[in-house]
């Protein structure tokens, strides 16, 4: 079973370490879209606010929707990164987070130190991680890469070895923002396969991406976020509307 | 593939439950105490990549400041060098460690902002990496202790045994003031320069390089100083004595009162942490 249940969810990055008060009188003076002043008088910019859903078993979901909408911040929030300032959130199973490829790595370890490393984060044991390490080289398609450094990879391959460690670890939700696009061809068709065998699997593919061909062939159904907001929620199809209209 | 078991997470603005939050959080940082080991080491490696001594070099910077200083101030201090330089050694390296580790918990949150921002981790794992990482640098820096003794032919007595509680004590304050510190200087970027300039006075009000006999007829009431309290505890002992039993319970009220305060602080702003670095 897995679950993401939102409701009445909202999100707010306080501005700290800026000149509060002048900031305060240049946006307050204007009538500010997604800047506004909480309880303690402080600005904050209202990254999501009052989001509602019900992602199920087997759902393949995109995020859609312009630069600034909220997208990575969801993800982050489904993560368990940030902590809601207000509604409630449910998440059941283990999430596999690919928000940013960087996270979590260290360049002055190979991959397959980092593979151990990735596990560790994740509460398992050296010896686990060594064991998932053989088990992330029989696919990750980096061939002897894998045994160096990664300050030596391209942007490419470091998406590789980033998906390949998200992947292995079985998770029930996946969360993916579009940087991971950045796969070449045969990349793409294998990450493909794999993400169709995870889903199969009656699990939970969460995407924040603008590339419509992606959503159209990956995904179930499409959320479009605009201002920290649901604006659609549904079918690919009617959210995005006809193929040949994008 | 296997299946992890499927853990529900929760969360409800209308009722954070925070202190279940803190001890989850707490449960599950040492539980993942490999990572914090496998972090402050590689903190350790990277730092001195390449270098053919390595971490090495700490050593032999404590032991060039030492040589240095216990000639020069058993000089100003018109003390037999035989006897001043052992007891500094112990003072100098003891402090070192402690005035380290807590410019270090300053930034235990804010060095770990890549990771705080983007995967759920529990905080009580960067604070660990704090302790694990000053740990290291301290066995680094402890034997010269040995070798100054041997050097002076001071041969340490059965008190010494007594210096293992004193760095225990020590470690569960680091590990406070790595969450407390750590929250408060993410928060307030003003606080790492003022903690700075905290410990710099504090080497000098504090008995480090003078002994604290020198202060006369204000000697009973030094363990009201923190620093010197907890360090002592660990001083005493390696010097052939006890410390007393109010030094000991100076050292634990005050790393009692961090914790407290740690623990107050951790529990209502641990799910703003994210929000600060």
């Amino acid at each position: 079973m897995a679950l993401i249940e939102a409701a009445g969810l909202a999100i707010e990055f306080p501005l700290y370490h800026h000149n509060a008060r002048s900031l305060k009188q240049r946006l307050l003076a204007s009538s500010p879209l997604r800047l506004k002043q909480n309880e303690d008088n402080r600005i904050v910019v209202a990254a999501l606010r009052d989001l509602s859903f019900t992602i199920g078993d087997g759902e393949r979901v995109a995020l859609v929707g312009p630069n600034g909408a909220g997208k990575t911040t969801l993800l982050r929030t489904v993560a368990g990164v940030y902590e809601p300032v207000a509604g409630s959130l449910r998440i059941e199973g283990e999430i596999g987070s690919l928000i940013d490829p960087a996270a979590g790595m260290d360049p002055l370890l190979t991959g397959r130190e980092n593979v151990v490393l990735r596990s560790l984060y994740r509460g398992m044991t050296e010896a686990e991680g060594r064991a998932l390490a053989d088990e992330v080289a029989g696919f990750v398609g980096l061939a002897e890469f894998f045994d160096v450094p990664v300050r030596g990879y391209s942007a490419g391959m470091n998406v590789r070895l980033s998906f390949a460690m998200a992947t292995a670890m079985a998770p029930a939700i996946l969360l993916m923002d579009e940087w991971f696009l950045a796969g070449d061809a045969d990349f793409m068709k294998r990450a493909e396969q794999r993400l169709a065998r995870l889903v199969t699997d009656a699990e939970i593919l969460l995407i924040a991406t603008h590339d419509m061909g992606i959503v159209r062939k990956w995904c179930t159904r499409a959320i479009r976020l605009e201002g920290g907001r649901i604006i659609a929620d549904g079918p690919v199809a009617e959210v995005l509307g006809p193929e040949d209209a994008t | 593939m296997l299946h992890a078991a499927s853990p529900a997470r929760e969360f409800d603005a209308a009722a954070p439950r925070r202190r279940e939050r803190a001890l989850e959080d707490l449960a599950g940082g040492f539980a993942r105490w490999r990572l914090a080991w496998a972090l402050a080491r590689s903190d350790i490696t990277h730092r001195y990549r390449g270098s053919v001594l390595g971490p090495f070099w700490l050593t032999i910077s404590t032991g060039v400041m030492l040589t240095a200083l216990g000639v020069l101030y058993a000089k100003l201090f018109r003390m037999d060098v035989t006897d001043y330089l052992p007891w500094l050694a112990v003072s100098l390296i003891i402090w070192n460690t402690l005035s380290q580790s807590v410019t270090d918990a300053s930034a235990s949150l804010t060095g770990a902002e890549g990771v705080i921002r983007q995967m759920p981790l529990p905080f009580t794992v960067h604070a660990l990496r704090v302790v694990f990482r000053n740990a290291v640098v301290a066995a680094h820096n402890l034997p010269l202790i040995g070798v100054v003794f041997a050097v002076f032919g001071v041969a340490p007595s059965w008190t010494a045994v007594l210096a293992l509680p004193g760095l225990v004590l020590l470690s569960v304050g680091v590990f406070a003031a790595s969450i407390f510190l750590g929250m408060v200087c993410a928060r307030f970027r003003d606080i790492p320069p003022i903690v700075g300039s905290v410990m710099q006075i504090a080497f000098f009000v504090s008995p480090v390089i003078w002994k604290p006999e020198m202060v006369g007829h204000w000697q009973p009431w030094l363990p009201i100083n923190p620093f010197f309290a907890v360090m002592e505890t660990v001083r005493a002992p390696l010097m052939g004595e006890t410390g007393g039993i109010v030094v000991w319970l100076m050292a634990v009220l005050w790393t009692g009162a961090l914790c407290g305060l740690a623990w107050v602080f951790f529990v209502r702003f641990r799910g703003r942490i994210a929000f600060w670095v």
